[in-house]
C-alpha cells in the first residue's frame, strides 16, 4: 500500500503544478452546479436555468456537489452564489475545484488498490503506472476538469467485489455508480446477466431469494438517489435533464466512434451522386444539434434514431452476454465490462470522446495478463489518448499533452518489455547452472527477444507512425498551406483516424471474448 | 545490452519483489535516462504555466523582462552596440550585464520569438511586453534549452561516472539521474523565476563529464563556454584549474600540456570575445558591465558570510568598497585554498567533484555580490555527488530551497515550490529503491528533525504572519541566518571529506604496495 502511495504522491504533485492550466466549461459547469446545490431546495435543482450549464448529471451526483458546496461557501461564498457566482475565475474558486479533483482520485486510488492486492507484485506496479500516471485521467480530469478519476474509483471497486466472489456487494457499487453518472449503464446488461448468472443461478428457492436480496439492494440504492425527487413528482424532470436526446448523433468534436464513418459515408455518396447528375438535396440539419423529430441531417443513408443506435449497442453486445450467460466467470468480467464500454463508445448516442477512458482504464487490468494483450493495449491506451488532443486546444498545453502521451507511452514500452523478456530470461537462468550463466543469458535473451518480447506489429507500428503524421499535418502543415480556411478538417482528420483505430481495438476484443477458452 | 541484462538476472534476487522501479532501468541507461528525461521535462513545463518573476509589476518588472529586454536589444542593433550605453540602449533599464555567449544566445532567441511573435521584441514598442503568447514562446526558450543543453550534458556526465564504477546498482543510476534533472531549485528558478541557468550549468556538467572520461581539452572549451554564459560560473574555476593543472604536473610534459589547455582556454574566450577585441576600449566597457561592484558586497538577505555577519558587524559603514572588495576577494581566496591545494598535489575523479563543491562554497560564501540565486552553484556538485553523499545532497537541497523561499514568494511561486520540493522528497524517498544506502549521520537524527521543523514553522510563519513594524525583514534574516548555519556546516564539512578521500587513497596504496 506504501509503494501504491509513492505512485499515486508522484502523481499529485504533477497535479497541484497544473492547477493554473486551461481549463474547459466543464469547470464553470461544475461551479455552477455547486452553487445551484447550495443556494436552491433540493425541489429546484433540477428546474433552474440560471445558466446554460444545467444539472444533467444524477442525483447522487448532485449529493456530492452539495457536499463540497459546504466547504466552497467556508473558501469563498461567491463560488457558491448563483448569481454572483457566473463566470467566477478567481484563484479560490480555481484552486478550491481543482483540489477537490485531486482528492476525490483517492477513491481511484482505493479501486486500484483493491483490484490490484491479490496480484503478484511485478504485475500490481505495472497496472499501476499504467493507471495512476495515466495521461488520459491527467488530460481529462487535472486539464480539461471533471471527476472521472473518482466515477472510475467506484466502478473499480465494483469490479474488485465481483472478482472476489462477492457480488452483492459489487452489484451495490455498480448501483451507486449508475446514481452518480448515468453513461456508466452500458455495461448494465452484462451486469445484469453476469449477476443473474453467477448469483443468483443456484436452485430455484435460493435464486429466487438472493435475486430478492440483489434487486432490494439495487431499489434501495436508487430510492436513496431518486427518492426526494419521485416524492416532489420531478422524476419526469429529471429523466428529461439526464437524457437530453435532442443534442443530435455527435458531439461537436466528433468522437472516433462509428457514426463519423456513417457520416463520411453519407457525405460521399451525396457527392458522387449529386456528380452524377442526380438531384439530392443538402441537408440542412447537423449531426450535432437539433430536435430529433425535426429532419435528417443525412442526404441519402437513413436517419439514426436514439433507438437505432441503442439497438445498435445491444447488437453488439450480444457475443459478450452470451458468452456471460454460458460460462459466467469473475476472471473475465472486467474484460466484458471493458468490451460493453468499448461498444457503448463505438454505437453510442452523442458519445464524447471522454468515454473512451471507461474503457482504456479498466482494460488495464486485463493487459498485464498477457503479451497479446499487452501489445492490444499499448496501442490502445496511445489511440485513445491521442483521441483526446483536441480537447486542449491552446498553445499553452501543447507540450504538456504530448509529453504526457510521449512519457505514457515509453513507460508502456519500458515496463510490457520488461515484463514479457523477463519471464523467458528468468525460465532460462533457472535451468542453467551459475557458472555459465552469464553466456548462456547473451543467446537466450537474443532469442527471447525476437520471439516472445515486447515487439509491436507491422501494422500497428504503420498505424502508429501514421498517428504522427496526422498529428503533424493538423497542427503544422494544415495551418500552413491552408491557412484559417476548412478550419473542420484537421479535427475531422484525427476523428476519422482514430476512430479506425478503436474500430480496430473493438473487433480484437470481440475476437478475444468469443475465443476465450469456456471453463 | 546484452550484459546489462545478464547482470540484472543475477541481481534478481538481491532487488527482490519490492523494487518499484525495476522495469524503468532494465533495458540500459539510455533507456531510463530517456524515461526520466521525459518526465522531467513534464515537471519543467508544468511549473512554466506559473507566473514569472516580475509579471505584472512596472516599471521594472523582473529578470523575465531583462532577458526579454535582452533578445529586443541585440536583435535590433549591431554588435558592438550590445554595451554601450546610447539613445538607442539605456544601460539603466536592464542593460546586458552577462558575457557575450549570454548575448548571442539572446539574438537566437529574439530570431524564434520575432518569427512567431513580432510585436514582444521591437525596439522600444515592446518594453514591458506581457501578452499570453510572449510568456509562452519565452517559456519555450528556457525548454528547449534545458533539452539541448543541460540534459545531453546530464546524460554525457551519467555515462562517464557510471563507466568509473562497473558494480554501481542500475537503480542507482537511475536514482542519480532522477536526482540531477529534478533537481527542485533549478527547475524553480529557471522555468518559474525565469533564467537560464540551464545553459552555464549544462555546459558546466559536460566539462565535468569531459574532466571524468580524461578529455581535458574538451573540458577547458566547455567550461571557456560556461564562463561567457554567465560569470558566475567562476565560482567552479579554482577548482578545474588545481585538478587539470594536478593532472597536467603528472604528465609526460607538463609545459606541454599546461600550455595546451591554456591555448584552447584563450582560443575559445577570443571567439567569443571577437566583436569587441578590435579596441581597448570596447573590451573594458563590456568587462565593466560584467563586475557591477557598485551594487554593494550583498544584496536582499543571502544566507552568505556577509551578509548574515552583517547582523553584528555593519560592513558597508565601517569599510570602503574598495577595501570590501579586496576583503572579500581574500576571503574567497584563502578558503579555496586547502581545496586547490589537495587537487594539485592529488588530483583524482572524486576529489575534483568535491573540490567543485567546495569552491563553490566558498564563493558563495565569500565572494563579492551574490544573489540568493546562486546557491545553485554549490547545489550542481552536490547534485553530481549524491550517490557519495546522500545526506549531504538532501540537506543543501532543503536549505537551498528555502534560502530561496523569500525570492519565490514574491513570484507568486509557492505552489510550485510546494509540488517540486514533495517531488524531491519523494524521489529521494524511493521505497526499496536503495536499500544499501548509507546516510552518513554527521548530525544526529534528533536534531535533524528539530531543523526541518523549524524550518517547515518558518515557512507557515513568512507566509502568514506580518513581521514587527520595527523589523519589517525579521523573517527574512531569520531565515537566511538557519540557513548561513547550515551552509557552514556543510561546507566545512565537505572540505574535510575531501582532505579525508586523499588519506583513504594512500592507505589504498600502502596497501597495494605491501601486498
Amino acid at each position: 500500500m506504501s509503494d501504491l502511495l509513492w505512485f499515486f504522491a508522484i502523481s499529485t504533485c504533477l497535479k497541484l503544478l497544473l492547477i493554473p492550466s486551461y481549463h474547459s466549461t466543464d469547470f464553470e459547469v461544475h461551479r455552477n452546479w455547486l452553487a445551484l446545490t447550495h443556494s436552491l431546495p433540493l425541489s429546484q435543482w433540477y428546474f433552474d436555468e440560471t445558466s446554460p450549464w444545467t444539472l444533467d448529471y444524477p442525483p447522487l451526483f448532485a449529493y456530492f456537489e452539495r457536499f463540497l458546496s459546504i466547504f466552497a461557501y467556508l473558501i469563498d461564498p461567491q463560488i457558491v452564489d448563483l448569481q454572483k457566482g457566473l463566470n467566477y475565475t478567481s484563484n479560490s474558486v480555481i484552486f478550491f475545484q481543482r483540489i477537490t479533483v485531486i482528492l476525490s482520485d483517492s477513491c481511484l486510488l482505493y479501486g486500484v488498490y483493491r483490484l490490484t492486492k491479490d496480484l503478484d507484485s511485478r504485475k500490481r506496479i505495472f497496472i499501476w503506472v499504467l493507471v495512476v500516471w495515466s495521461p488520459m485521467l491527467v488530460i481529462v480530469d487535472h486539464l480539461h476538469f471533471q471527476y472521472n478519476g473518482f466515477l472510475l474509483g467506484i466502478l473499480l471497486i465494483s469490479l474488485s467485489f465481483l472478482e472476489q466472489g462477492k457480488d452483492l456487494v459489487g452489484g451495490f457499487f455498480f448501483a451507486v455508480l449508475l446514481c452518480f453518472k448515468h453513461l456508466f449503464a452500458v455495461a448494465a446488461p452484462v451486469y445484469f446477466v453476469y449477476l443473474f448468472r453467477h448469483y443468483c443461478w443456484c436452485g430455484l428457492v435460493k435464486g429466487f431469494r438472493r435475486l430478492l436480496v440483489l434487486g432490494a439492494v439495487v431499489v434501495a440504492v436508487f430510492a436513496v438517489a431518486y427518492g426526494p425527487f419521485v416524492y416532489h413528482g420531478q422524476i419526469q424532470q429529471v429523466l428529461r435533464r439526464m437524457f437530453p436526446f435532442g443534442r443530435g448523433l455527435c458531439h461537436a468534436y466528433w468522437a472516433p466512434n462509428f457514426w463519423v464513418f456513417y457520416i463520411i459515408l453519407d457525405k460521399g455518396l451525396a457527392f458522387f451522386l449529386r456528380k452524377l447528375g442526380f438531384a439530392i438535396q443538402t441537408p440542412e440539419a447537423s449531426f450535432t444539434g437539433g430536435l430529433v423529430g425535426d429532419s435528417s441531417p443525412f442526404a441519402i443513408l437513413p436517419q439514426i434514431t436514439p433507438l437505432a443506435t441503442f439497438a445498435m449497442v445491444l447488437l453488439a453486445l450480444s457475443p459478450c452476454l452470451i458468452k456471460a450467460w454460458n460460462y459466467p466467470q469473475p476472471g473475465m468480467i472486467t474484460r466484458w465490462v471493458t468490451y460493453a464500454y468499448t461498444c457503448g463508445f463505438l454505437f453510442g448516442w452523442h458519445v464524447h470522446e471522454k468515454a473512451s477512458l471507461h474503457f482504456v482504464i479498466p482494460l488495464a487490468f486485463v493487459a498485464v495478463q498477457s503479451l497479446e494483450n499487452a501489445r492490444h493495449y499499448f496501442w490502445l491506451s496511445i489511440v485513445s489518448c491521442y483521441s483526446l488532443f483536441p480537447l486542449l486546444f491552446e498553445a499553452q498545453e501543447y507540450p504538456i499533452k504530448v509529453l504526457l502521451l510521449l512519457l505514457h507511452s515509453i513507460i508502456m514500452w519500458l515496463a510490457f518489455s520488461a515484463q514479457f523478456t523477463k519471464g523467458e530470461e528468468a525460465k532460462a537462468a533457472a535451468r542453467i547452472k551459475k557458472k555459465d550463466e552469464q553466456l548462456k543469458l547473451k543467446g537466450d535473451s537474443n532469442r527471447a527477444d525476437k520471439k516472445e518480447g515486447f515487439v509491436i506489429g507491422g501494422v500497428e507500428k504503420s498505424y502508429l507512425v501514421g498517428l504522427l503524421v496526422v498529428e503533424i499535418w493538423s497542427q503544422f502543415l494544415h495551418p500552413l498551406i491552408f491557412g484559417d480556411k476548412l478550419p473542420f478538417v484537421p479535427l475531422m482528420l484525427i476523428s476519422i483516424y482514430c476512430g479506425l483505430g478503436i474500430m480496430y481495438s473493438w473487433i480484437w476484443q470481440l475476437r478475444w471474448i468469443i475465443r476465450s477458452p469456456n471453463l | 545490452m546484452e550484459r546489462t541484462k545478464g547482470r540484472k538476472v543475477v541481481k534478481d534476487k538481491e532487488v527482490g519483489d519490492g523494487d518499484l522501479c525495476w522495469w524503468l532501468v532494465h533495458k540500459g541507461i539510455a533507456a531510463s535516462f530517456l524515461c526520466i528525461a521525459v518526465f522531467a521535462l513534464l515537471v519543467r513545463a508544468a511549473i512554466s504555466l506559473h507566473p514569472y518573476s516580475g509579471a505584472g509589476n512596472p516599471p521594472m518588472y523582473g529578470d523575465f523582462e531583462a532577458q526579454r529586454h535582452w533578445m529586443e536589444i541585440t536583435l535590433n542593433l549591431p554588435v558592438k552596440e550590445w554595451y554601450r550605453n546610447s539613445t538607442t540602449n539605456d544601460i539603466s533599464y536592464w542593460g546586458l550585464d552577462y558575457p557575450p555567449l549570454t548575448a548571442y544566445q539572446s539574438y537566437l532567441h529574439g530570431l524564434f520569438l520575432r518569427f512567431f511573435h513580432p510585436e514582444s521584441v521591437s525596439l522600444f514598442t515592446s518594453r514591458g511586453h506581457e501578452s499570453y503568447l510572449g510568456k509562452l514562446l519565452m517559456r519555450w526558450t528556457v525548454l528547449s534549452s534545458d533539452a539541448l543543453v543541460f540534459f545531453p550534458a546530464v546524460f554525457y556526465f551519467v555515462l562517464a561516472y557510471h563507466l568509473g564504477r562497473p558494480n554501481g546498482h542500475k537503480t542507482h543510476i537511475a536514482w542519480h539521474i532522477a536526482i540531477i534533472l529534478l533537481s527542485p531549485c533549478l527547475m524553480l528558478i529557471d522555468h518559474g523565476h525565469f533564467q537560464y541557468n540551464c545553459i552555464s550549468l549544462g555546459l558546466t556538467v559536460g566539462a565535468v563529464a569531459a574532466v571524468l572520461s580524461n578529455k581535458e581539452l574538451v573540458a577547458c572549451f566547455l567550461f571557456s563556454l560556461a564562463l561567457n554564459h554567465k560569470q558566475m560560473t567562476a565560482y567552479f574555476a579554482p577548482a578545474f584549474f588545481s585538478h587539470l593543472l594536478g593532472k597536467s604536473l603528472r604528465r609526460q610534459n607538463p609545459v606541454l600540456e599546461v600550455l595546451k589547455l591554456g591555448l584552447v582556454v584563450l582560443g575559445t574566450f577570443a571567439l567569443v570575445w571577437w566583436p569587441y577585441l578590435h579596441s581597448m576600449e570596447a573590451f573594458s566597457r563590456v568587462l565593466s558591465r560584467l563586475a557591477p561592484f557598485e551594487r554593494g558586497i550583498y544584496e536582499d538577505y543571502v544566507a552568505n558570510f556577509w551578509c548574515s555577519t552583517s547582523v553584528l558587524v555593519k560592513w558597508k559603514r565601517i569599510f570602503t568598497i574598495q577595501s570590501l572588495k579586496l576583503l572579500s576577494l581574500g576571503a574567497t581566496v584563502s578558503t579555496c585554498l586547502p581545496s586547490m591545494v589537495q587537487q594539485i598535489w592529488a588530483p583524482s575523479n572524486q576529489g575534483f567533484l568535491y573540490g567543485l563543491l567546495n569552491s563553490a562554497f566558498s564563493f558563495y560564501m565569500f565572494s563579492f555580490q551574490v544573489h540568493e540565486k546562486s546557491i545553485l552553484l554549490p547545489l550542481l556538485p552536490a547534485s553530481l555527488l549524491a550517490l557519495e553523499e546522500p545526506f549531504l545532497l538532501k540537506w543543501i537541497t532543503l536549505y537551498a530551497l528555502f534560502s530561496v523561499f523569500p525570492l519565490l514568494c514574491r513570484d507568486k511561486l509557492i505552489l510550485p515550490y510546494i509540488a517540486v520540493s514533495a517531488l524531491f522528497v519523494l524521489i529521494y524517498y524511493v521505497p526499496s529503491g536503495r536499500q544499501d544506502r548509507k546516510e552518513t549521520h554527521s548530525f544526529n537524527s534528533f536534531f535533524t528533525t528539530c531543523l526541518v521543523l523549524c524550518s517547515v514553522v518558518l515557512h507557515i510563519i513568512y507566509v502568514t504572519m506580518h513581521p514587527p513594524h520595527r523589523y519589517p525583514f525579521l523573517f527574512d534574516a531569520m531565515i537566511m541566518l538557519l540557513c548561513f548555519s547550515q551552509f557552514m556546516l556543510l561546507a566545512f564539512y565537505t572540505n574535510a571529506k575531501q582532505w579525508m578521500l586523499m588519506k583513504r587513497s594512500v592507505l589504498l596504496d600502502k596497501e597495494k604496495k605491501l601486498h
